[in-house]
């Protein structure tokens, strides 16, 4: 039989695929079904948030940076708060610290649930994405009980958080608590042994935790090759050290381990959510004390001089922040999101930048998905969890 | 572990390196010298003792009125001995960085950025194009001296317009090309 001689097919997948994740263009080279070469191309939503924020006053860019990764807002905010409370020098209430790590383990189940809902659609499971963002909304109310705001709720702030909890908000939470891991089972129950599900995963995308390292990628992806690398084990901030929790691990660094890290991350994280909200009591401090930032309580306000000049100076030309730097990072859902902040001494800030761990994710793709099968793209895009507001921000 | 111990342990490994440490509130802060960048990256890298395995991220910043104008700012992780470290090269407008993918494969991409954002040239980098901005943007946006609101007039390209004789001519070489 004479040889067929085949050409091999440039495909554009992207910007506007559904399965990308937002506006990932990725250029396949394809022989057949067979990927030659990939290259990856991003920056469609660059919107210059880091620029923005050297105009804007220091509280003022806590809005912004949870614009960047827009499913793990309170993660960015977190570790930009974080970072210009390090360059102040403040100490926040052991009530403060608790709530803000319970938001931040709410933020990272509602981060995994539209991951687990969009990576199982895109291989096939439509149906996970409705159960996944039922229960997103819970979460979202509760981000509306608190803030207001269901997406962006800017509730931690520098010096503390914005407002005292809300009425109800012990509720709210424990109805979740008490109704989400029975949940999990289910997702479970769908998935984990699913073997559709388990034939487009298993052995898809691995890649081993060297290269992990060397591509940067820690985080999720890297403990399920075997990493056990977790900012809150390695450099616990907020308090972590006292919560008693795991770091779920895999070994094996494909896309079926990532699944089960994932999903293994919610019970953790639902585990650090109930002591956290038996902590936290229904009223108490909810900011520092420190009147360089946080504003005099009202009713100072309304009857001492010295108090009103200094809500005054605090809302119309807002606090400055002695001149350094600093790096602080937290454990994101995505990996390791940190904040590099510069400042030069004034009441705004010199350089804001964001440590994107999609962008180290996306930037390692093609050594993952190279000599697979172009179906698998997408599963492997899936299990990374790349969000393109983080990698363009 | 503080920046003049890990000076102290880099120094016999970089002869003739004039590292220098620098003012931090939190983690260890060296300034390298550009031109021993890579060789104290693959000492932090390779050390036993400091094991520097992640890259975490590559970023500059931007000191307008002072001479060297950036600082490109490497942050380091250590997972073996929970360490982390930041590398800082001064490097002023014509001056340029030596790329350290060799060291880190992951080096690539935020090279291009500070690139893309900065205008900083990594040498040897191989494939220096802009990240973020389109292809055809001119400027490094996150240069104090460019504006923060820019008007720029959108970018229009002419129809591609082919003539009738260059059309036949076209059809003609296609059909030579099947031919054969």
């Amino acid at each position: 039989m004479a040889e067929i001689r085949t050409e091999t097919m440039t495909v554009n997948m992207g910007p506007q695929h559904p399965s990308t994740h937002g506006v990932l263009r990725l250029v396949l080279e394809l022989d057949g079904e067979v990927i030659q070469s990939v290259m990856p191309t991003i920056g469609y939503l660059h919107t210059g948030i880091e620029k923005t924020a050297e105009q804007k006053k220091w509280q003022q860019v806590i809005p912004l940076v949870e614009r960047m990764d827009y499913l793990a807002a309170q993660s960015n905010s977190l570790s930009y708060a974080l970072c210009v409370e390090k360059l102040l020098g403040l100490e926040m209430p052991q009530r403060v610290k608790d709530i803000r790590v319970l938001i931040a383990e709410l933020q990272r189940l509602a981060s995994h649930l539209i991951w687990i809902g969009t990576h199982a659609m895109e291989i096939g499971a439509v149906s996970m994405l409705f159960y996944a963002v039922r229960e997103r909304e819970l979460l979202l109310n509760i981000n509306e009980l608190i803030a207001g705001f269901r997406f962006f709720p800017s509730y931690i702030r520098i010096g503390g958080l914005r407002e005292d909890l809300p009425r109800g908000f012990h509720d709210a939470v424990n109805a979740f608590l008490d109704r989400f891991p029975g949940k999990i089972d289910e997702f479970e129950g769908l998935l984990t042994k699913n073997d559709i599900f388990r034939r487009r995963t298993e052995g898809v995308g691995a890649i081993t935790l060297e290269n992990a390292y060397a591509w940067g990628l820690v985080g999720p992806i890297a403990r399920a090759a075997g990493s056990d690398y977790d900012v809150r084990k390695y450099f616990p901030y907020c308090g972590y050290e006292t919560y008693d929790f795991k770091v779920p691990m895999a070994t094996e660094g494909d896309v079926y381990a990532r699944y089960r890290v994932r999903v293994a991350e919610m019970r953790e994280s639902v585990k650090i959510c109930r002591q956290a909200i038996q902590r936290i009591t229904p009223i108490g401090a909810w900011a520092c004390d420190d009147r360089r930032v946080v504003p005099p309580p009202k009713d100072q306000v309304y009857s001492e001089m010295e108090a009103l000049i200094q809500h005054f100076l605090i809302y119309s030309q807002g606090f400055t922040v002695p001149a350094g730097e600093a790096y602080v990072p937290v454990e994101g859902p995505r990996g390791e999101h940190g904040c590099f902040v510069v400042s030069d001494g004034t009441n705004r800030p010199w350089r804001v930048k964001m440590r994107p761990p999609s962008f180290m994710a996306i930037q390692a793709l093609p050594g993952v998905v190279q000599g697979g099968l172009i179906a698998d793209v997408v599963a492997v895009i899936g299990s990374t969890d790349v969000v393109m507001g983080d990698c363009d921000r | 572990m503080d920046s003049s111990a890990i000076i102290a342990i880099l120094q016999p490994l970089v002869p003739g390196a004039a590292y220098e440490a620098g003012q931090s509130i939190d983690s260890a802060t060296i300034y390298v010298p550009a031109g021993s960048l890579v060789a104290t990256c693959a000492a932090l890298r390779d050390e036993p003792r400091l094991r520097f395995n992640v890259l975490v991220e590559i970023t500059a910043a931007d000191y307008l009125p002072r001479d060297p104008r950036f600082e490109v700012v490497y942050h380091l992780l250590s997972v073996p001995n929970k360490l982390r470290l930041r590398l800082k090269v001064r490097v002023g407008v014509t001056g340029s960085v030596p790329t350290v993918q060799s060291v880190w494969r992951g080096a690539g991409w935020p090279e291009r950025e500070v690139w893309d954002m900065f205008g900083i040239y990594f040498d040897g980098h191989g494939d220096l194009r802009r990240l973020l901005m389109p292809e055809d943007w001119e400027g490094h946006p996150a240069r104090k001296d460019y504006p923060v609101q820019i008007r720029k007039a959108a970018q229009t390209y002419e129809p591609l317009e082919v003539s009738e004789a260059e059309f036949r001519a076209n059809i003609e070489r296609d059909r030579v090309k099947r031919a054969h």
